[in-house]
């Protein structure tokens, strides 16, 4: 009925349809998707300190949340000495020279010397600055990420964002849905008292110290684990920075 | 007299009959994809978590049913035989990645939630389903409406079992706070294996509601 030659000139016509429709289509929605993208970044940054914000974040426009990312929030790339990364080495990093453009997911595989850490420095009412650290790990199932707000004191936590690729809904997905959970890590302190690193844990069965410790979710641990892991290792990233602010 | 039979005889292409009408609540009851055919229950025990992101799942599965059905329909008589498979995988994954697409353009948020699932409708088995069962076989318009019909069914059951499982795992529905912090959220109820119990419930309810399901032999 249908000759092998006849098959053969069916498959590439086909295929050769198909491709030309999905380029099409790919090409074409790649300014929004991108935009949307960046958005939906700097929303969940924005959503670290929230409170803080002249608005909830659900109530603003897209448009709002743009403006607002680009007038309030001071951005910077640092390497783990602390010191500022040259513009044009970003860019050949990332494709933007912006900490907005910096992606965790690229830095995740490099060497930690190597690495470069975004800062977002936000502009609070009455002059009152917080600084905003981006940190990555992995989950149960794929990488988590976190945004952790500070205040001007480089240790006082102002609020937290967390982020998962595919965490168990209810359970490892929780860090992010469940505003309690997040609300704990306020005012508690990544230093201590003799301003040694300290980080904060999240303990399963109930947190103890009430300065660098908050308490878990139960069938979570391994997700809680990796929470506590990734802001251990990536804040401390940020130590000698914190360092130089503070003088 | 052969004049009348002859229009008789000659169905005009988008008649909506009884046999139309039939194709598209068929799947609904007698026939639903999920309670009846048992197809396509890997994604109703993944996806059933909350009722927003179920009801644009079911969307999205009742465009690729309708569309793959309608193309394959039209190419029928075409599609060599030895290929015919891998033709209508190419038709579905193709209607598959457009929804992807648009779905990342027009709702960002859902489509992070969503995300691997979009993609996984290419291995849901009602649409490959009901390719190889109607679609190969009937034409443009009628199998159009299968798609619709099936795609609509199993929507709905995905809607059903998302909601009870949002409403007793989340203490919500649609997002929206039903009841109230005296009730505890039972954690189980979010995890796959009550997909398994709820779709289990919902086939014991439909089979005893309509009893000619009920296989005797």
């Amino acid at each position: 009925m249908h000759s092998t030659r006849s098959t053969i000139v069916f498959v590439f016509i086909m295929t050769a349809v198909v491709a030309v429709i999905l380029a099409a289509l790919f090409n074409g929605l790649k300014p929004i998707h991108d935009k949307n993208e960046a958005l939906y970044n700097k929303t969940a940054i924005l959503s670290a300190i929230e409170n803080q914000l002249p608005k909830k974040l659900d109530e603003m426009e897209g448009e709002e949340i743009e403006t607002l990312f680009s007038t309030k929030m001071k951005q910077s790339v640092v390497s783990i000495s602390g010191e500022a990364i040259d513009e044009a080495l970003i860019k050949a990093r990332h494709g933007g020279s912006k900490a907005e453009n910096i992606s965790l997911k690229t830095e995740k595989k490099i060497a930690d010397e190597e690495k470069y850490l975004p800062v977002f420095e936000y502009q609070g009412d009455g002059g009152k600055k917080f600084y905003i650290a981006s940190v990555r790990g992995s989950g149960l199932w794929d990488d988590i990420w976190g945004y952790v707000a500070l205040e001007d004191d480089l240790n006082t936590l102002a609020g937290i964002a967390f982020g998962h690729k595919g965490e168990t809904p209810g359970l490892g997905a929780e860090i992010k849905d469940n505003g309690a959970f997040k609300e704990q890590f306020k005012g508690k302190k990544i230093y201590d008292e003799d301003g040694n690193f300290k980080s904060i844990y999240v303990r399963k069965g109930g947190a103890k110290d009430p300065i660098h410790e908050v308490d878990g979710i139960s069938g979570a641990t391994i997700t809680a684990d990796g929470v506590t892991e990734m802001l251990d290792r990536g804040l401390q990233y940020y130590d000698s920075y914190f360092n130089t602010i503070k003088g | 007299m052969s004049e009348i039979t002859k229009v008789a005889e000659k169905e005009p292409t988008f008649a909506f009959g009884k046999k139309e009408r039939k194709l598209l609540t068929d799947p609904l009851n007698d026939n639903n994809p999920i309670t009846v055919q048992v197809l396509g229950i890997c994604s109703a025990l993944a996806v059933t978590t909350k009722v927003d992101a179920s009801f644009v799942m079911a969307i999205a599965v009742v465009f690729v049913c309708a569309f793959s059905n309608l193309i394959i329909s039209l190419l029928r008589n075409s599609i060599p035989k030895s290929v015919r498979m891998i033709v209508q995988l190419v038709a579905i994954a193709t209607l598959v990645t457009i929804v992807e697409l648009v779905l990342k353009a027009a709702n960002y948020t859902v489509f992070t939630e969503l995300s691997v699932f979009i993609g996984l409708i290419i291995t849901n088995c009602i649409v490959m389903g009901r390719l190889e069962a109607f679609a190969m076989a009937n034409g443009p318009w009628k199998s159009f409406l299968d798609g619709i019909g099936n795609g609509i069914g199993y929507g709905i059951i995905l809607i059903a079992v998302a909601a009870i499982r949002e409403l007793f795992g989340k203490g919500t529905f649609y997002n929206i706070q039903i009841l109230g912090d005296w009730y505890t959220p039972n954690g189980l109820m979010v995890l796959f294996p009550s997909a398994m119990f709820v779709i289990g419930i919902l086939i014991w309810i439909h089979r005893s509601w309509n009893r000619d399901l009920i296989d005797v032999s």
